[in-house]
């Protein structure tokens, strides 16, 4: 192989060589700290190595060093754009540890938390996604609406993004007085600002021409490399755990999962806006039944994880599974504390996607693989 | 004027004319006319696009941010002025010049209101009137783009190197159907003067953008989009596409070097949209010229307003209507592909543009 690609290059007139591009850890468009080794001929890429790793903290390693419930602030670090699922999946995990049952109320108002939070990221995704694409307006329209969740997040705990909100067993506190009405706001008017988003990008030629069939993803490969979340609803894999395996309130509302089956850029975008117009409708129906009572269930001061015990818990974050493994040594401390990230797996396939692509695609590719770098270093 | 007359009568009068009156004029257009210009149609896109944004743009230097151009200049030049030790120096030095200079030069020769015989005051409003004004123009516009070239190679930067690779690309497939499109005003008109040009729209009674069974609206049309093309902005500012390549050909460049990169663009801009005006749009006429009904445009009943300041004001109005649709552009669209790019160049553009050309020989000969 390298001898024919040498006999090659001698064929022709000129030297032929590919040039090393560093794409990042500072780069405008590669959402962090990436950094993308980039082996280019011309802007066609040869070879992609991702280097990771700028934003290691050693979460996994802190989580053993604090009682189960002082580890959920760590949570909020991994994900920061969607605290609270990880909130979610971690407090899940430890109460299946433990057997901590939630009120009905709590487990309401966790799906509210998760739901404005799928908007939120998914807000945030489109606004960059269309800026990396060149589409300038959209990034400032998301940003109104996403400003509009952060608020409500204010409102119910003081934090716009290191959320904090969820404790094993429950909720911290109460929604406050008026929430549910401000909410309920949002949630009526929020469908025809997608509608909005839309108008600017899904028909339009440029957008398309920049979207459809770029970095196409098979079902298979999606399946071999265990990605989750949108990306793989866009390869034509009906997988949401919200529907697979419901927790908290999801068994109880009506819902669509949104599956299309072309695997590229442009069926990524349409899973995400149609998930944010769904998760509207599962806002609205939390809403109207959210029952009375307690947010906090009885359990004992201090929480032990039994000796030798463990579980493991997934949810449906906004970019995929995110799933704690939490083993228990019968102290308040855990023994081992394993994150699930999606964005880690689903940033594995981008150097396949980028092989052959050109440079302005490998930034529509890693804007669409929706990655976070604080959980994929943790 | 005596000053100007001591001037001509100590150079002579040949090179006077030639030489020092147009030098002078242009001095004048530029520090009086165009800088400021340029710098309030930044302070106008930003305003525009916060506008479209639903943000609110500069607000903090003076009323509504109208000093935020002087603020921006005054900063630009206390900057530090960094030459990268790799860079090529003189290359590195010389190519913001390059695009700046042909970019003010093609001012030259647009005439942005009526000469003194036409309007019976004392000012001509152009500064000179050569009768190859078109080929000056192209021949101008294409230098500007070395200059993005040579900045790019002079960086040394991976960066600023693809940035000028692609401001070359993009330079060939749309000079010529630029080029081309510039044929057809020239065929119907039958001068190369820009004068002449303007005066022939009046003489046939329309604007040469609605001459020739629609072929002028074509014609319009390719030249508008290569235009945009031409002075890299949205959707085809490829060369500086920030998400990808961070800031193309002027990663390395910082302070006053930069701003010249900048004003380049932005004169650029302008005069696209000059030439448009001029080519297209009946230059500096007011609308329907020869219609009694439309006489009311002749903006005669504004105090102070004679036939030459009409002029010049129909053409900033104009010029303005276009210098909007190119922020309209920015606040729109996505960046095109460069590959997509070249195909829309090549393969629409161009035989587009050569089937109107002949279109328009075909008109001609009918006539």
């Amino acid at each position: 192989m390298a001898d024919s690609e040498n006999m090659k290059h001698n064929d022709t007139l000129f030297d032929v060589e590919e040039m090393e591009l560093a794409f990042g850890p500072q780069h405008p468009s590669t959402h962090g700290v990436l950094r993308l080794n980039l082996k280019v001929d011309g802007e066609r890429i040869v070879d992609c190595y991702p280097i990771i790793g700028y934003l290691h903290r050693g979460t996994e390693k802190l989580f053993e060093l604090h009682p189960f419930f002082q580890n959920v602030p760590h949570t909020d670090r991994m994900d920061y754009v969607a605290a609270a699922t990880n909130n979610l999946a971690y407090v899940g995990a430890v109460e299946k540890l433990t057997g901590i049952t939630v009120p009905p109320r709590a487990a309401y108002i966790r799906t509210l938390l998760c739901e404005l939070q799928r908007i939120s990221s998914h807000l945030l995704w489109l606004a960059t996604h269309a800026i990396d694409i060149g589409a300038m307006t959209p990034f400032f329209y998301c940003f109104r609406e996403r400003e509009e969740v952060l608020d409500l997040f204010e409102e119910f705990c003081g934090a716009r993004l290191t959320l904090n909100c969820m404790r094993p067993g429950g909720l911290p506190f109460d929604l406050p007085v008026g929430w549910t009405d401000r909410c309920s706001a949002f949630v009526d008017k929020f469908p025809s600002k997608v509608d909005e988003y839309e108008g600017l990008l899904t028909n339009n030629r440029i957008w398309k021409k920049r979207t459809v069939g770029i970095g196409v993803m098979t079902k298979e490969q999606g399946l071999q490399y265990g990605i989750t979340g949108p990306m793989l609803r866009a390869s034509g894999v009906d997988f949401d755990l919200r529907k697979a395996e419901p927790y908290e309130a999801y068994g109880e509302v009506d819902f669509d999962v949104p599956v299309f089956h072309n695997g590229d850029t442009y069926d990524r975008y349409l899973v995400r806006m149609e998930e944010m117009r769904q998760s509207a409708r599962i806002l609205r129906q939390c809403l109207d039944n959210l029952p009375d009572g307690e947010v906090m269930a009885k359990k004992p001061r201090v929480l032990k994880g039994a000796k030798e015990t463990e579980a493991y818990y997934g949810i449906e974050s906004p970019k995929g599974e995110i799933g704690f493994y939490i083993v228990g040594n019968g102290t308040p401390n855990p023994e081992r504390c394993r994150v699930r990230p999606p964005s880690f797996y689903n940033l594995q396939i981008v150097p396949e996607l980028a092989q052959g692509a050109l440079l302005a695609d490998l930034v529509a590719i890693v804007g669409t693989t929706d990655i976070v770098l604080g959980e994929v270093d943790r | 004027m005596n000053l100007l007359d001591s001037v001509r009568e100590s150079v002579g009068p040949a090179i006077f004319d030639y030489a020092v009156s147009p030098l002078l004029k242009i001095m004048v257009l530029i520090f009086m006319g165009v800088l400021p210009l340029i710098s309030y149609l930044v302070l106008a896109e930003r305003k525009i696009l916060g506008f479209m944004q639903v943000r609110l743009g500069p607000n903090r230097v003076g009323p509504w941010g109208v000093l935020q151009p002087i603020a921006d200049i005054a900063k630009l030049l206390v900057k530090q002025d960094i030459i990268p030790s790799t860079a090529i120096r003189w290359a590195f030095i010389l190519a913001p010049c390059m695009v700046v200079a042909p970019a003010f030069i093609i001012f030259a020769v647009i005439p942005f209101g009526p000469s003194a015989a036409q309007s019976g005051g004392q000012l001509d409003f152009f500064i000179t009137d050569v009768n190859v004004a078109l080929l000056f123009v192209v021949a101008m516009a294409t230098v500007g783009v070395y200059g993005i070239i040579l900045g790019g190679w002079a960086s040394n930067s991976k960066f600023s190197l693809l940035g000028g690779l692609r401001a070359a690309a993009q330079m060939i497939s749309y000079e010529i159907p630029q080029g081309f499109s510039l044929v057809i005003p020239l065929l119907m008109a039958g001068t190369m003067s820009m004068n002449g040009i303007v005066q022939a729209q009046f003489d046939q009674g329309r604007w040469f953008i609605f001459q020739g069974w629609g072929l002028g609206l074509v014609a319009f049309f390719i030249y508008f989009v290569a235009g945009v093309a031409e002075s890299n902005r949205n959707p085809f500012d490829l060369p500086e596409a920030e998400s990808e390549l961070v800031a193309g050909f002027h990663t390395e460049y910082t302070g006053m070097r930069f701003a010249l990169f900048f004003l380049g663009e932005y004169a650029n801009m302008i005069v696209i949209s000059a030439v448009a005006v001029t080519l297209f749009l009946g230059g500096w006429h007011q609308p329907f010229p020869n219609a009694g009904w439309a006489s009311f445009l002749n903006l005669q009943w504004l105090p102070l307003v004679g036939p030459g300041l009409a002029g010049v004001l129909w053409f900033s109005a104009k010029l303005f209507a276009f210098l909007f649709v190119y922020i309209w552009f920015r606040g729109t669209f996505p960046r095109y592909r460069f590959d997509q790019l070249m195909d829309l160049g090549w393969k629409w553009l161009i035989p587009m543009v050569l089937l109107t050309v002949f279109g328009t020989g075909l008109w001609k000969i009918l006539q």
